[in-house]
């Protein structure tokens, strides 16, 4: 008995671990399959439109600036050791388009965005709020989560649009007043060896961080225990799965793009 | 008419529902009585499909309710929860009309402000509550915003889950008459889930009593003085001792 102990453990944790993704799974089918079918609320989605896309602005505009400035800095000085200065433009251009936004983006949406959908649908679970919308005719899925989805899902890769210009510009900064280049030169580089299948894979990736980013938040949220404790385990679990899952999805992505 | 056999629901090992039998008629109110903890509460959302049963069977004029249509089914219902549960990010007038904004009951904006703003008047509301959110009103306030929000489509059959916990006296005697006049006048079905033994002989045609997981007595409100069962009699007069234990 007890030397199986730690045996049944480990077991209970794997079948625990799967029944949650086969539940992940399912709820996110569920949320798909309710994208195409009336009633929409529009109104929803614009909210979450504004949550989602435009509040994020700041913090990934911050992210992407440091970060594209930093990576001018190391490819400078990494460049430097087999005298291949005058490709930092370049290489900060396709490591921020193809990589770092999405990514750093993502990660930014999820710390923001994952948390605060599963504490605002967790609280609404445990007040029996949620109770409350069916017993008004309501669907919590197409109330809740398909707005938030669809608004992700359509406003990270915006956002990853956008942290990608910030970043490229915070390594121009870098570039022209720390490393001496010539602006003019700088952003003949960026451009020339920048394609835009780099650009279009990046925003793809936006668009399914934005989708795992926001699905998570309304599964943990929709699915929280009671009490305070409930929704706090909620949220952490939200924002540590929509983080690894993002990470996950971008090295397939990558795969994927990499070799097509 | 809704008829309940055999219901049993449990939590883990927690067995709350073990045997309900009960059969709510139409037109009529019936007010479920019951010790803090009993499960009343989760008998109101057995019958929603808020929760499962376990076993047994709910049928609503006859029709299963696990199989019903639910759009067509909720759309006869309303329920005031116990806590509320009003939603915080909309204002209280958008509460109370909530299913008059969206859906098939749809109605121009003004009008279903009107209405809420009239829902609102008769819960005992000034019209200056429309407009605030619910976490600007008291307990007792949030309650009566979920009794309008019940109330505002006009629905067939109403739960009302302790509807004058949290009112003062005055308050809770204007509740009762309203819990009344829906019946009567209106011709719904209510069920109430009350501890107020003033609002049971207020509200009730009948009266329930829930008790170690099954209905302990049911019958008609004015033989429920008369009764001889020790659970009912300790119930209403509020008695210490008796069968039901003071720790459960
Ligand atoms: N979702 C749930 N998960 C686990 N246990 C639950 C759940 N809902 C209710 N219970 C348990 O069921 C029992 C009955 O709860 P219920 O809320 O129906 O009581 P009640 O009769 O309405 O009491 P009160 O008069 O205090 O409101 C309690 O022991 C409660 O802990
Ligand atoms: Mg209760």
């Amino acid at each position: 008995m007890s030397i199986l102990a730690p045996v049944a453990a480990i077991g209970r944790l794997v079948l625990g671990g799967l029944a949650t993704l086969g539940r992940l799974a399912l709820f996110g089918v569920e949320a798909v399959s309710h994208l195409f079918r009336p009633p929409f609320y529009p109104k929803e989605f614009l909210h979450a439109l504004m949550q989602i896309g435009w509040f994020s602005l700041p913090v990934v505009g911050m992210t992407a600036l440091f970060t594209g400035g930093a990576l001018a800095l190391q490819i400078y000085a990494g460049g430097a050791r087999f005298s291949a200065e005058s490709v930092v433009p370049s290489i900060v251009a396709i490591g921020m388009v193809r990589e770092l936004g999405p990514v750093l983006g993502g990660l930014m949406v999820a710390a923001r965005v994952a948390s605060s959908i599963a504490a605002e649908i967790g609280t609404m679970k445990v007040t029996e709020q949620i109770d409350a919308l069916v017993t008004l005719s309501t669907h919590p899925m197409k109330y809740l989560t398909v707005p938030r989805v669809l608004a992700a899902t359509l406003a990270v890769p915006v956002l990853v649009a956008v942290g990608d210009s910030i970043g490229i510009f915070g390594g121009y900064l870098v570039g022209v007043n720390r490393l001496g280049f010539n602006p003019a030169t700088y952003l003949k580089n960026t451009r020339e060896f920048l394609e835009w299948s780099d650009i279009a894979s990046g925003l793809w990736k936006g668009a399914a961080f934005g989708f795992i980013v926001a699905l998570m938040g309304c599964f943990y949220g929709m699915h929280s225990g009671r009490g305070a404790q409930g929704v706090g385990r909620a949220t952490k679990s939200a924002v540590v799965a929509a983080s690894v899952l993002i990470l996950a999805t971008n090295y397939i992505l990558t795969e994927v793009f990499f070799s097509a | 008419m809704i008829t309940l056999t055999d219901v049993h629901k449990a939590f883990g090992s927690n067995r709350v529902l073990r045997g309900v039998n009960l059969t709510i008629p139409s037109g009529e109110s019936m007010v479920i009585i019951g010790g803090s903890g009993t499960g009343k509460s989760v008998l109101l959302k057995c019958i929603l499909g808020l929760v499962h049963a376990d076993t047994g069977s709910i049928t609503l004029d006859g029709e299963d309710v696990e199989t019903a249509s639910r759009d067509t089914f909720l759309a006869r219902f309303g329920m005031l929860f116990q806590g509320g549960a009003l939603f915080d990010s909309l204002p209280v007038w958008q509460n109370v009309a909530f299913r008059l904004l969206r859906g098939s009951l749809k109605r121009p904006k003004d009008e279903a402000r009107a209405i809420a703003i009239e829902k609102l008047r008769r819960v005992g509301l000034k019209p200056e509550t429309a407009d605030l959110f619910p976490a600007e009103l008291s307990g007792g306030m949030q309650k009566r915003v979920g009794l309008a929000r019940a109330i505002a489509a006009e629905p067939e059959i109403i739960f009302f889950d302790e509807p004058t916990t949290g009112l003062d006296p005055i308050m809770a005697g204007v509740i009762n008459q309203l819990i009344r006049e829906i019946v009567t006048e209106m011709g719904a079905t209510a069920m109430t889930i009350t501890h107020d033994m003033s609002s049971v002989r207020a509200i009730a045609d009948r009266v329930a009593m829930l008790h170690d997981g099954v209905i302990q007595w049911t019958g008609p409100v004015t033989e429920m003085d008369a009764t001889a069962d020790p659970y009912v009699q300790q119930f209403i007069h509020g008695r210490a001792e008796g069968p039901i234990e003071a720790v459960r």
